[in-house]
């Protein structure tokens, strides 16, 4: 059973032929086995679990329909809303945190019938590529325990590669779920900004977070889209089917793209570890197997894609993060003399370095006199990286390139070093800065035998068309039917 | 070369975000605000005279809906994550009479 993608367990599951019970049970005995090594989850809710999957196996037993993920265990990433348990984003500050009221992707996943099992680990209010910045547990690689599992979106992305559930959800700011899926050999997609609910996601830089699937594969990415996409009423960035083109992602998967033009753009990838871009070019290779014609593109922008990025996303985070204040909910000081007190200390108190440092970094951009010269410039350098995508996409269906220039770095090596660690989301941050998707399917392994991830990026909306382009790659290799030894 | 921004200058800024530091933290802060910024300055290189700003991704703008009010969460249930609570309000230290000051 532990090997069965989402899409193989709900058919079964629908058919009789395993119960839902079973399926929790069995990932609940894998997490007691082994999450005390990998750390992916903040908090599981087995008792919760235990009865959803009762209900939904009762409901087959009766001849009912049930939902798209019908008794499939899923997990979610600690910063969408729960009205049970504790939504900590992985922050001291909001530990004790009770949510009123569910995340829309959580209704969704409800609506679904997916048994939700837990809550993952994160780096501190998504800021981090490492989960090393959680504030309160650390995530290892299933790959290789002494190595990051990537970040923000870690323990969804070490969870699924584990075997600790059969599909997750996370959040993409810079390139979130697409890095840790590439560490974890996992499929990660990050949607078009706009089509996923973000209402009841707490907010981190809101113009630039998207939620989207972790999965074992294409098939069920496509799967998880299906369930979670869509307009929202309660989220006035969230865009209707009229603009997003709404439709179901897996029906049609597996139909492939004809003439697929993938385009490349000669040299982006010099800087990137030469087993990584042995994968890459081994992948285009398999593409062309297929028929399809790859074509060069240019980005001439992309080298300030980091620089504008940093700027943007801390400038929004320290606005975001100002709700914090010690009043209203969350950590407050009990050394506060005053109210102004009240404010600073909770916030010294709780937030850990890396959020200090962007509420800094933002505060900094957004300040008198240097709003000009940092956030404007940053939206200016935003528009042009936008153009840069437009222009390329007339050339081409997709744009292919690696997601991470190495594979999972050690735990501690970047983590002194704040740009070096900002530096390896060269290829990621650039889609969302632009609004289109992006995904990560897994490619290959490097000597140390760690995952390696191939990004594919596509127009705004065509995410439907990414999947089906991952799709054709998936069917011709059996990177996804890999599982880290750890899990044996 | 001289820091781009200096321990007086992270000192205000955290004053800005409501942050209290130690003087370890304004000390590696500067270091590490003054990396970055001389990193970002890299936009520099770039004429952006004429390019707008884009702030948003999407081609949707205004988005009303009918003034209709919804259900809001009760009292109760706003308050429950609350640190301090008195009643039916929020609860924190005193504001008037020499409290802080902004």
């Amino acid at each position: 059973m532990e090997d069965l993608t989402a899409i193989e367990l709900r058919e079964r599951i629908a058919r009789g032929e395993i119960t839902s019970v079973a399926a929790v049970e069995s990932v609940f005995s894998r997490i007691a086995g082994r999450d005390g090594a990998v750390g992916a989850y903040i908090s599981t809710d087995r008792e919760r679990a235990m009865a959803r999957a009762a209900e939904v196996d009762r409901r087959i037993a009766a001849g009912e329909e049930v939902g798209f993920l019908g008794g499939v265990p899923v997990a979610v990433k600690d910063n969408m809303c729960t009205e049970w348990g504790a939504t900590t984003c992985g922050s001291k500050i909001l530990e004790n945190f009770h949510s009123p009221y569910n995340a829309t992707v959580v209704e969704k996943l409800i609506a679904a019938d997916a048994i939700i099992v837990g809550k993952t680990n994160m780096d501190e209010f998504a800021m981090g590529s490492s989960t090393e910045n959680s504030g309160l547990k650390r995530t290892v690689n299933p790959w290789d325990t002494c190595r990051v599992p990537g970040g923000s979106s870690g323990g969804s992305a070490a969870a699924v590669a584990a075997g600790f559930c059969y599909a997750a959800l996370g959040s993409d700011t810079g390139g979130s779920i697409r890095q840790p899926a590439s560490f974890c050999s996992v499929v990660g997609l990050k949607p078009t900004y706009g089509r996923v609910s973000r209402y009841g996601l707490v907010a981190y830089g809101s113009s630039l977070d998207q939620i989207g699937p972790l999965t074992r594969t294409v098939a069920d990415a496509a799967l998880v889209m299906d369930v979670i996409a869509g307009h929202d009423p309660a989220d006035s960035t969230s865009v209707d089917e009229g603009i997003a083109g709404g439709c179901s992602y897996l029906e049609g998967i597996d139909k492939g793209v004809e003439k697929l033009r993938i385009g490349i753009v000669p040299g982006l990838t010099t800087g990137a570890d030469e087993s990584v871009q042995r994968a890459v070019e081994a992948a285009l290779e398999v593409y062309k197997s297929v028929g399809a014609e790859i074509v060069e593109v240019e980005m001439p922008h992309s080298e300030y894609a980091i620089a504008a990025y940093y700027v943007i996303a801390t400038a929004e985070a320290s606005s975001n993060l100002a709700r914090y204040d010690g009043v209203h909910y969350g950590y407050r000081s009990t050394g506060a003399e005053d109210y102004v007190e009240v404010y600073s200390k909770s916030r010294a108190e709780a937030f850990g370095q890396e959020v200090k440092r962007r509420i800094m970094l933002g505060t900094y951009a957004l300040s008198s006199g240097y709003y000009d010269a940092y956030y404007l410039k940053a939206l200016k350098v935003r528009n042009l990286i936008r153009g840069d995508f437009a222009v390329a996409f007339e050339k081409c269906d997709c744009i292919m390139m690696p997601v991470a220039p190495t594979t999972a770095f050690r735990i501690g090596e970047k983590i002194n070093d704040p740009l070096t660690m900002y530096l390896s989301d060269v290829y990621t941050i650039a889609a969302n800065l632009a609004g289109i998707p992006g995904m990560s399917i897994p490619c290959g392994f490097d000597h140390d035998n760690l995952p390696i991830g191939l990004q594919i990026l596509g127009p705004t909306f065509s995410e439907g068309k990414l999947l089906r382009i991952g799709r054709m790659y998936e069917k011709e290799t059996d990177w996804c039917r890999r599982r880290p030894s750890f899990a044996d | 070369m001289g820091k781009k921004i200096d321990e007086d200058q992270v000192r205000k800024v955290a004053k800005l975000a409501r942050l209290e530091l130690c003087e370890q933290e304004v000390e590696d802060f500067a270091g590490q605000l003054s990396a970055i910024i001389g990193y970002v300055e890299k936009m520099n290189e770039l004429d952006t005279e004429d390019v707008e700003p884009l702030a948003h991704c999407l081609p949707v703008s205004n988005v009303l809906r009918e003034d209709i009010a919804g259900e809001s969460l009760g009292t109760e249930a706003a308050l429950a994550n609350a640190p301090q609570w008195d009643g039916d309000f929020f609860k924190v230290p005193k504001i008037l009479d020499g409290g802080g000051g902004a």
